[in-house]
């Protein structure tokens, strides 16, 4: 690596220095933008006690499912979860812990991180099981709760174009929490689709600056469907 | 004679104006877009980060990274936006979506709605709903006026753990189009056909009934 080189030779590189009991902030809707193949890495490695911040937790045998396998996963922060049935079961046998968050708190516990912003107030979750034990604040007669900030230990993101400097392009709603994810990482690892060279991306249509990026990886990705809807 | 899903939708339809940007949630008020009306111009908000969500794609048109919020695949519209979840979820929480239409468990007088998780049943999360409720202004509720056992889903007080506390005034069931205001119930249409002692029967909240209640238009 020399310079601004962000390119990592290989998926066991890319996902060094991860060790137990760490978090990892993960980019993805359902199946859409997820990183395919850095999830498998962490599945390779056997990390365990994980606490994985993830909109949604995958399927069974695909995504971040994959991790629940082998009990990888102590605690899941997420909006929606349970399209798979292991999901479940451990959640239900008090092997897994679940922190439900609203989906847009969420995005603003990764992006408030990046920003060096170490929580916020929203009325997002006002008066529900969401703000029990929350500092309450109001503004202009409006109740607001203090939500904190979320940073990893790791982030892991999934973009569709980047070039060796980590500037990345996200593709359509693949892009979803992924900006975000990228600047919640103490470590932001990216896997791309392609890679160019510096000066091949238009700088104005840069979705996320190489600054926050320091690993960057080039894979191919199976991008399973959810829901196949045809007209 | 109570609204099947698709009248439900047409009723709610109803509450579109020209130029609204929509946020339709999963269920009945998914079919709400397909009610706009003629010479209409809406756009739908997609919370993964879609701003003028198109109809479902052809099968050759199918994209794995073009979905909507219920993970199904989608297409844009013409003058579409995509964008990151931060960013749609600023629009939302910001209150500039001018309509959202969501399902519900259950609602109450003061406003309150439960959406999400059923003890013990389901518990699956609330997604971006708590945030569509706290963000947004002008919430529609669509359910069924009660369950399948004829429990009232229109509550004195939630049972289920709130989606939102105190957000909803609009209501539209199988049975009646009702507003919330003063910690009440308010009764301000009925389904063609529908007594008003049915709906009363089946609103466990008190419901304020005027001398006249109309009929749903579609």
């Amino acid at each position: 690596m020399a310079g601004f080189d962000k390119v990592v030779g290989s998926y066991e590189e890319a996902m060094a220095g991860l060790v137990d009991g760490m978090t990892i902030i993960a980019g993805g809707f359902g199946l859409c933008g997820i990183p395919e193949n850095l999830i498998n890495e962490v599945k390779r490695k056997g990390t365990r006690d994980l606490t994985i911040v993830s909109n949604n937790c995958g399927v069974d045998g695909f995504g971040l499912g994959v991790l629940l396998e082998d009990r990888q996963v102590k605690k899941m922060v997420s909006s929606y979860v349970g399209e798979n049935k292991l999901f479940m079961e451990q959640l239900l046998a008090g092997e897994l812990e679940v922190e439900l968050t609203p989906q847009g708190t969420l995005a603003e516990k990764m992006r408030a991180a990046g920003a060096g912003i170490p929580a916020f107030y929203t009325a997002t979750g006002y008066g529900t099981d969401v703000g029990k034990g929350k500092e309450v604040k109001t503004f202009n007669d409006r109740n607001y709760i203090l939500e904190e900030s979320i940073l990893g230990d790791f982030a892991i993101v999934k973009a569709w174009k980047a070039d060796r400097f980590g500037n990345l392009v996200y593709r359509h709603t693949a892009q979803n929490f992924n900006p975000m994810a990228a600047t919640a990482g103490k470590i932001t690892v990216v896997e791309v689709e392609e890679l160019v060279e510096p000066g091949e991306l238009d700088p104005a249509h840069i979705h996320t600056p190489g600054i926050y990026v320091d690993r960057l990886i080039v894979g191919t990705f199976e991008k399973r469907i959810e829901q196949r809807t045809v007209r | 004679m109570a609204l099947t899903r698709e009248q439900l939708a047409m009723r709610v339809a109803r509450e579109l104006s020209d130029g609204f940007y929509v946020n339709l949630g999963i269920g009945i008020p998914t079919l709400v877009a397909n009610y706009v009306p003629d010479g209409m111009e809406v756009m739908l908000q997609s919370e993964n980060g879609l701003l003028g969500m198109g109809p479902f794609p052809t099968e050759d048109e199918i994209d794995a990274d073009m979905i909507n919020a219920g993970k199904q695949t989608v297409t844009a519209a013409i003058g579409a936006s995509i964008f990151s979840s931060a960013e749609s979820f600023a629009m939302i929480r910001g209150g500039h979506v001018d309509l959202t239409v969501l399902g519900a468990f259950e609602v109450d007088v003061m406003g309150n709605i439960a959406s999400y998780m059923i003890p013990g049943k389901l518990i699956k999360g609330m997604g971006g709903a708590m945030d569509l409720v706290a963000g947004a202004d002008n919430i529609i509720v669509t359910m069924t006026h009660a369950s399948k056992h004829g429990e009232s889903k229109l509550l004195a007080n939630c049972t289920l753990p709130l989606t939102g506390a105190g957000c909803i005034k609009k209501v539209v069931t199988d049975l009646a189009y009702i507003e919330i205001k003063d910690g009440k119930f308010w009764l301000k249409e009925r389904a063609p056909g529908v007594s008003v002692e049915e709906i009363v029967k089946l609103t466990a909240g008190e419901l304020v009934v005027p001398e006249h209640v109309p009929e749903m238009q579609f």
